[in-house]
């Protein structure tokens, strides 16, 4: 008991505090990414590279002004950005970065809480996010800030369905809910983002929505709403919105890896996911697990400075009128498979299965991306005029 | 339709939004490694891109003969045309009669940089530079006095006359 609590503690301290370095890194990695696709240096002053940035920036944003409006419901503002911090980080909690640590008291399983539900607990937690968002948009008192908050709250709900539908498929490969068995049987064979690709292509977009990146970004956006939500936060306040999003993101990639791209696992090898559990193994799987999370990272802000934002139209007609028929087809159709493989077949999980999900994929792919996509030109906010 | 809102005959039958996404990041992402067109300022100022033109009309500079005395000879010509007021002239004679300026000074602050008196002089003395970099602490510093302005050095404009834009 008191190694499972030690243990523990010293886990939840060393991710958190990774975790926010991570966060402070990857303001630093956006500005300067996106000054280098728009042919800009970038901040690189503070620093070696800008790398002591994040540092200033944290700096300035403790020490500046607190502002409260006048017209704000005080407890509501004041309690909105730790609401859409502290579940941002509990997400965290559940994912499962590395190989178990051998010590002399025995193994230390590297995930903060290995629960047995562990994916219900993301859905659950990732859907308290909007929480904050919309409490943040109603406190501040102000239009646009509301607008956001609205805007927040129906994306949210909307592509929460997507995503858990998405992820169903996963869940049905996997036969569990607990993220470290998910990793488990992506270890032995091969990675769920193969037999279930157009899972992860549906899953990606909807993370995309979930985490309030661009293209997807409406509860901000900048240009109409004027920051939205946190039109009305200063300093640190506004700061932990930022730590919150970013967190998010960190979060979503961590997730996409788990689920789709084997978590930990070292791919093409299968010395790293057998026992006896040693040290090293533990640094390495590590170190590939944080290599896919920043991979997953830096296609976020590659996506943010390439696209444009959807129109709200847009993104609710696509949110219910092609993601979610998509994914509850897609469950219907892989269920099928799975059924017919596992139950009428006796197959069980393993390249033959995988290559044969693999190979309805791109069957399905074909008229998804060919005949859907196609000729396909998002419509006006206007009525086309009869001609 | 209300008002007369133009819509667009899109190609409907070969958009792609997955095509064109794809197009766009590979764009943004070639983009990741073309040089930078930043110039880092105080430690580059020029590039083999960018130099400050020379018809560029900055802080003025009085040039001097051999001896080192400011070529003026106080005609009063500058202060005459400069549409700013900011020349103060005071002339004065020596004993061989040859006329120079007592005072002469340059109010930076009130100037509109024309390059009129660059334009009148006939002596070839007072010239607007090209140069930018005038940061000082007081606002009396900007204005320029005679000894101040025959001490600067850098480079004086080639003012462009309309009349012959080839400067020939």
């Amino acid at each position: 008991m008191t190694f499972f609590l030690v243990s523990s503690v010293i886990k939840i301290i060393v991710v958190f505090t990774v975790i926010m370095v991570g966060v402070a890194l990857l303001t630093l990695a956006e500005r300067r990414i996106c000054a280098w696709m728009q042919d800009r240096l970038g901040p690189n002053r503070v620093g070696p590279q800008g790398l002591l940035q994040p540092a200033a920036d944290g700096l300035k944003n403790l020490l500046k002004e607190e502002t409260l409006p006048a017209q704000a419901d005080k407890v509501l503002f004041l309690l909105a950005p730790a609401m859409s911090f502290v579940p941002a980080l509990l997400t965290f909690a559940v994912i499962p970065f590395a190989t178990p640590l051998p010590t002399p008291w025995g193994d230390v399983e590297m995930v903060v809480a290995n629960l047995p539900v562990g994916f219900l607990y993301i859905l659950a937690f990732g859907s308290l996010g909007v929480y904050g968002i919309v409490l943040a948009g109603w406190a501040s008192n102000n239009k646009y800030s509301l607008l956001g908050g609205l805007r927040a709250s129906a994306q949210m709900i909307s592509y929460e369905i997507a995503m858990g539908m998405s992820t169903v498929a996963v869940l049905l490969l996997a036969g569990n809910v607990t993220l470290s068995e998910v990793v488990a049987r992506q270890a032995q064979s091969i990675w769920f983002v193969f037999p279930l690709s157009l899972a992860y292509f549906l899953f990606i977009v909807a993370a995309f929505a979930e985490t309030n990146r661009l293209p997807f970004d409406l509860p901000e956006a900048e240009g109409e709403l004027i920051a939205g939500y946190h039109t009305e936060y200063s300093a640190m306040k506004f700061s932990m919105f930022y730590i919150a999003e970013y967190s998010n993101m960190v979060t979503a990639s961590a997730l996409m890896t788990t689920l789709f791209f084997g978590g930990w696992d070292i791919p093409f090898t299968h010395w790293d996911n057998t026992p006896p559990w040693s040290p090293l193994k533990t640094l390495l799987t590590l170190g590939m697990f944080s290599l896919k999370v920043i991979g997953f990272l830096f296609v976020y802000i590659w996506v943010r400075w390439t696209l444009p934002r959807f129109r709200y139209d847009q993104l609710m007609a696509l949110g219910w009128k092609v993601m979610l028929p998509l994914a509850l087809a897609y469950v219907t159709v892989i269920a099928t498979a799975i059924w017919i493989l596992h139950e009428q077949l006796g197959w069980t999980y393993g390249t033959r299965f995988a290559l044969a999900l693999f190979g309805l994929n791109v069957l399905l792919a074909i008229p998804l991306f060919f005949v859907l996509d196609r000729g396909r030109i998002v419509a006006g906010s206007v009525a086309e005029e009869r001609a | 339709m209300a008002i007369g809102i133009k819509v667009m005959k899109r190609p409907g039958g070969q958009a792609s939004y997955l095509r064109a996404t794809l197009k766009g990041m590979a764009l943004t992402f070639s983009h990741l490694w073309r040089p930078k067109v930043t110039m880092q300022y105080p430690e580059e100022k020029s590039s083999k891109d960018w130099t400050l033109s020379p018809r560029w009309r900055g802080t003025h500079r009085m040039l001097t003969d051999e001896q080192g005395r400011a070529k003026c000879v106080a005609c009063g010509l500058c202060p005459q045309i400069c549409p700013a007021n900011c020349i103060k002239l005071v002339p004065g004679e020596d004993e061989h009669g040859n006329r120079y300026p007592l005072i002469y000074e340059i109010d930076e602050f009130r100037c509109v940089f024309c390059g009129y008196c660059q334009e009148v002089c006939p002596e070839e003395a007072i010239h607007v530079g090209v140069h930018y970099e005038n940061a000082e602490y007081s606002r009396d510093r900007f204005v320029y006095d005679l000894e101040r302005l025959c001490a600067q050095t850098h480079p004086v404009s080639t003012l462009w006359d309309p009349s012959d834009p080839k400067g020939e």
